[in-house]
């Protein structure tokens, strides 16, 4: 089933660009096969009353009843209640730590670039790499759900790239970064700018081990972007208002706009910039100088 | 869409721990500000379980609804939604609750 799901399964691709290998990705794996899973179905139809599952969602509209201790089994049916007591993202979870490590171990500062469709992600990276490539040394990991297109601006603006395409994903997840980071080897103490999939609402909830969420908000979108998208809003160290070159073009207010991330996430940096005319860049460059030397200090802190 | 990715978790954890024994019922739960809506995986559950021993389980969401204390005036209340500020006023405050994504637990058929 996964083969068609959210995260892409056996769909995602991974291109090095460097040496123009492609991967295929297969980041989930179903233990149990369909062909022994339905061998044992009839056996047991008999004490579930008809043997169709419906859906309980038992405390809908109960908000106070948060707390559930008691898992009495029906031990005369032969059921046991396992309490697993797990975060569903656990495994992914658990790979962005390792990922986190990896990096920190190698004082590499690795961040998280996300906006919707068209923000200007690439374009800024593309920036960011031509004037710092002489002061750091950057790496990219590119994710689309399909063409290498991306990859190839990133490439030609001279840093090294994996692209991961998700098929019909809708994010990043912390398998895919980690198969692009065994591929992509960043050098100790570089810069990994991990541009997601184009996309405010799933990548939020998916850590891919990195040290920073930055969220490109351009000033062509509504300046309720972060009232409309709180969750990655929330979630980001640093927004960046994109595009400012364009403002006397248009009808957008800067201070809405950064009231209304203020009210989402009242601790964040915001800036301001243009990767057209690079206006405010200076500020960006050194938050990111701050971040690296940040990284780092943090390796056993 | 990402509730599709996360119901596919939800029976990766579970086809793991039952180990090929049939699943009864999976027993989730969601907090109200944990990005994922109920709905959504009461939904695509049985399309993730579908071929899986998971797939004659049945799904039980718990719903948990956010809580925060206040950062400037020590206050809890709660946050039906990511818009919701103190009554103090305050954007400064912390969740208590409501981020829930956790798979509680599963009843499985007994090995005898």
């Amino acid at each position: 089933m996964c083969a068609n799901c959210g995260c892409g399964g056996d769909k995602t691709t991974m291109l090095d660009l460097q040496t123009g290998e492609t991967t295929t990705i297969v980041t989930h794996q179903h233990e149990g096969s369909a062909e022994h899973g339905h061998a044992h179905d009839h056996d047991h139809g008999a004490h579930e009353g008809g043997g169709h599952h419906h859906h309980h969602h038992a405390s809908h509209g109960q908000p106070g009843n948060d707390h559930f201790h008691s898992h009495h089994a029906d031990r005369h049916s032969g059921v046991s209640v396992v309490d697993v007591q797990t975060r569903i993202l656990a495994k992914n979870d658990a790979t962005a730590a390792r990922n986190r490590a990896w990096c920190m171990g190698r004082e590499i500062l690795a961040l998280n670039f996300v906006s919707s469709p068209g923000g200007g992600k690439t374009t800024l990276l593309e920036r960011t790499i031509r004037d710092l490539a002489g002061e750091m040394s950057l790496y990219v990991i590119e994710g689309d759900q399909a063409t290498a297109n991306d990859g190839e601006r990133i490439r030609s603006a001279g840093a090294s790239v994996v692209q991961v395409n998700t098929g019909t994903g809708c994010h990043l997840d912390a398998e895919m970064v980690a198969r692009a980071l065994s591929a992509l080897k960043p050098a100790p103490g570089a810069v990994l700018f991990i541009e997601n999939v184009g996309n405010l609402v799933c990548p939020a909830l998916f850590d891919l081990g990195e040290r920073a969420k930055v969220v490109i908000f351009s000033v062509t979108e509504g300046e309720d972007k972060p009232l409309k998208y709180p969750y990655m809003f929330r979630a980001a160290t640093i927004v960046i208002l994109n595009k400012i070159d364009l403002l006397p073009h248009l009808e957008f207010s800067l201070a809405r706009a950064i009231a209304n991330v203020r009210q989402v996430n009242s601790e964040a940096i915001i800036l301001q910039t243009s990767s057209r005319t690079g206006e405010g860049t200076a500020d960006w460059y050194d938050w990111l100088r701050a971040q690296l030397a940040a990284a780092r200090q943090s390796a056993f802190t | 869409m990402h509730e599709l990715s996360i119901a596919c978790s939800i029976v990766e954890l579970v086809a793991e721990t039952a180990k090929g024994r049939k699943v009864h019922r999976v027993t989730i739960e969601i907090g109200s500000l944990s990005g994922v809506v109920p709905d959504s995986i009461a939904f695509w559950f049985p399309e993730a379980a579908r071929g899986t021993e998971v797939a004659e389980a049945s799904l039980e969401i718990r719903e948990i609804t956010a809580l925060a204390r206040c950062d400037a005036c020590g206050a809890e209340f709660q946050t039906p939604s990511m818009l919701t500020v103190c009554p103090c006023g305050s954007f400064r405050f912390r969740w208590l609750k409501g981020e829930e994504l956790n798979l509680k637990s599963i009843e499985l058929e007994e090995v005898l």
